[in-house]
């Protein structure tokens, strides 16, 4: 099957406000490099998007091991933003990317304001590049200060800087560990931001019993895969109802076409795939396809037409974030 | 790098260890020693991610052309569910992935030092450095008898085998390392191959380098992807300015490294106290000369 099906008149594209997906299906930073190792694995020209590993100022080497540990329905990392850095990001992802015909969004990480505003000036002109993705909620940072979206202030201060500094559409990458999301991204839109990516790994843990030691090198790491699914719901399903015509990316768990369509009820526009390309490197392929029989099954014409239908019943009580 | 479906021919136990044999005839056609493959797990959701082994041998001719095997031990859940494959059921396989070992070109005699099933891909390796005229010494090492990785096949494959192990069940009693002096001045040996858990290669290669001779280790680390994208798999390397460092990942720059480059101390942490050690049994010098 491909993006889309003449006969039923189904298409997969998707228009996030102007950055359009030939499918809404994508592969999630981190989990897909810019897409060159995984070109020996699959026909990386059929997926809907690639987001990057993400880029920081300089070469980056990144924490200690292990780096990674499988929990149960998931896995927690902690691989410290390894990256050569924008120079020779540029010199060797960037002609790869520039003649991917795939839309690629760049993530850029970065340790401070300043960090950020100087990658988002040396990728300004990267052909093939769609969008940028502010990734300002990796756990794995020095200090947790460091996780800009942890504070509405600090992620404002990311997010206009960047808007001010390039063209392209700034997507805020959020995390769940705060209090309230939606003062985050609400905060991240107002700066400019062009829409959301929700949501980042989730701050975990894991202890050997036999050893009594953390099984991760830096103590604690990102947890990710299937266990963090309902959060990631419940995060694109506040801020859709919250911030409605902002352009919700919504990752976090997700392996089948039926928890992408999760995604798109509660709110998101278009989806990422992160941990489950370790398991099956064709996911995103899959995940598109079978979103695109889902629709046609129903005669609907596009993954809009699912965006936000969640149905809720009267009887449910308001959520307390509300009143907050 | 190929994925596919590939039907499982044997499941046998292999002393301690489960070996497995898969029908695998283009990843077989293309693997050489030291690289692995990724086997992927059920889709039960509790557990996902793919399991690496290395290949213990991928035979191209006779009765068992194209057929890939790998030997494991049971350590959690992927492997538990593994060594329960039947013959016919079929698994998703990725491979052959990774660097393999390198053939010397001039130098002749080659010592092949393997610990505990990490021995595995040393046989492969045994048969290709014969088939290149490469005189070929093997030590294996482990906790008993029981996990002395085929040392009936070691036999075959090489000029001269020690076995160690810890509890003086087979061969010498200790480790590979504490035979390693004896054996390299013995064998005349000059290139080491190295496989094993990795303080042994830790020990091995730092032995070499102060020996000054190459040796290769194939090393084991966390893995998520096998793929090059997930960064978890990585091991400090030392540039060859030997000035820099880099974390480089096992899965496509590895699993085979120059035991010479590998930041040992930075990897594995400070070296740990050289262990109270026997002095090495006045035999093993007649063992290491007697041809099988």
């Amino acid at each position: 099957m491909t993006t889309s099906n003449g006969d039923s008149g189904t298409s997969l594209a998707v228009d996030l406000n102007g950055v359009a997906f030939p499918t809404p299906v994508l592969a999630a930073s981190g989990c897909f490099g810019s897409g060159r190792e995984m070109a020996a694995a699959l026909d990386v020209r059929r997926i809907g998007g690639i987001v990057t590993k993400s880029v920081t100022l300089g070469p980056t080497k990144g924490l200690p091991t292990p780096r990674m540990v499988e929990v149960d329905a998931g896995m927690l990392n902690a691989i410290g933003l390894q990256n050569p850095g924008v120079e020779e990001f540029l010199a060797k992802d960037g002609p790869f990317i520039a003649s991917l015909g795939v839309p690629v969004i760049l993530s850029i990480a970065g340790k401070s304001v300043q960090e950020f505003a100087q990658v988002a000036i040396q990728t300004r002109d990267m052909p093939g590049v769609v969008a940028i993705e502010a990734n300002i909620s990796c756990p794995n940072v020095e200090r947790r200060n460091q996780v800009f979206a942890c504070h509405p202030e600090q992620a404002i201060e990311v997010i206009a800087t960047m808007t001010r500094l390039t063209t392209l559409p700034v997507f805020a990458k959020l995390t769940a560990d705060v209090t309230n999301i939606v003062e985050i991204a609400d905060a991240c839109v107002h700066a400019g931001a062009h829409g959301v990516t929700l949501i980042n790994t989730l701050l975990g843990m894991a202890i050997d019993v036999e050893s009594f030691r953390p099984r991760l090198a830096a103590v604690t790491g990102g947890l990710s895969g299937l266990a963090i699914r309902p959060v990631a719901i419940r995060c694109v399903y506040q801020v859709a109802q919250a911030l409605p015509g902002v352009p919700i990316i919504g990752v976090g768990g997700i392996s089948t076409a039926r928890d992408a369509i999760e995604f798109l009820l509660a709110g998101a526009w278009a989806v990422q795939v992160g941990t489950a390309n370790f398991a099956n490197p064709d996911a995103t392929i899959q995940i598109a396809d079978g979103i695109g029989q889902f629709l046609a099954a129903r005669g609907l014409s596009s993954p809009a037409d699912l965006t936000g239908k969640v149905e809720r019943s009267e009887r449910v009580a308001e959520p307390a974030y509300r009143s907050g | 790098m190929i994925r596919a479906r590939c039907e499982v021919l044997s499941n046998r136990r292999s002393g301690a260890y489960v070996s497995l044999t898969l029908v695998a005839p283009e990843i077989a056609e293309q693997a050489k020693p030291g690289q692995f493959i990724e086997i992927g797990v059920p889709e039960d959701r509790t557990f996902m991610l793919r399991r690496p082994f290395s290949i213990h041998q991928a035979s191209r001719r006779g009765g068992w052309a194209g057929t890939l095997e790998i030997v494991f031990d049971v350590v959690g859940r992927g492997t538990a569910w593994l060594a329960e494959a039947k013959p016919h059921d079929t698994l998703d396989v990725i491979g052959p992935l990774g660097r393999s070992f390198t053939y010397p070109r001039e130098l002749r005699t080659c010592l092949l030092v393997g610990g505990g099933y990490g021995a595995a891909p040393l046989y492969f390796l045994a048969e290709e450095l014969r088939a290149r005229n490469k005189l070929v010494h093997m030590v294996i090492g482990a906790r008993d008898h029981g996990r002395v990785f085929k040392p009936i096949e070691a036999k075959r494959l090489a000029a001269t085998v020690v076995v160690t192990t810890e509890d003086g069940t087979m061969g010498e009693r200790g480790r590979v390392t504490d035979v390693l002096d004896a054996l390299l001045e013995r064998t005349g040996a000059q290139v080491v191959y190295a496989c094993g858990p990795n303080p042994m290669l830790r020990a091995v290669a730092e032995r070499c380098r102060d020996l000054q001779i190459p040796c290769q280790v194939a090393v084991e680390e966390m893995m998520a992807c096998g793929l090059g994208v997930c960064w978890t798999c990585v091991v400090p390397v030392i540039g060859m300015d030997s000035r820099g460092w880099w974390n480089v990942r096992s899965c496509v720059e590895g699993p085979v490294f120059n035991g010479a480059r590998v930041w040992w101390d930075r990897w594995l942490g400070e070296a740990p106290p050289p262990p109270a050690e026997e002095p090495a049994p006045e035999r093993e010098a007649e063992r290491v000369q007697a041809s099988p």
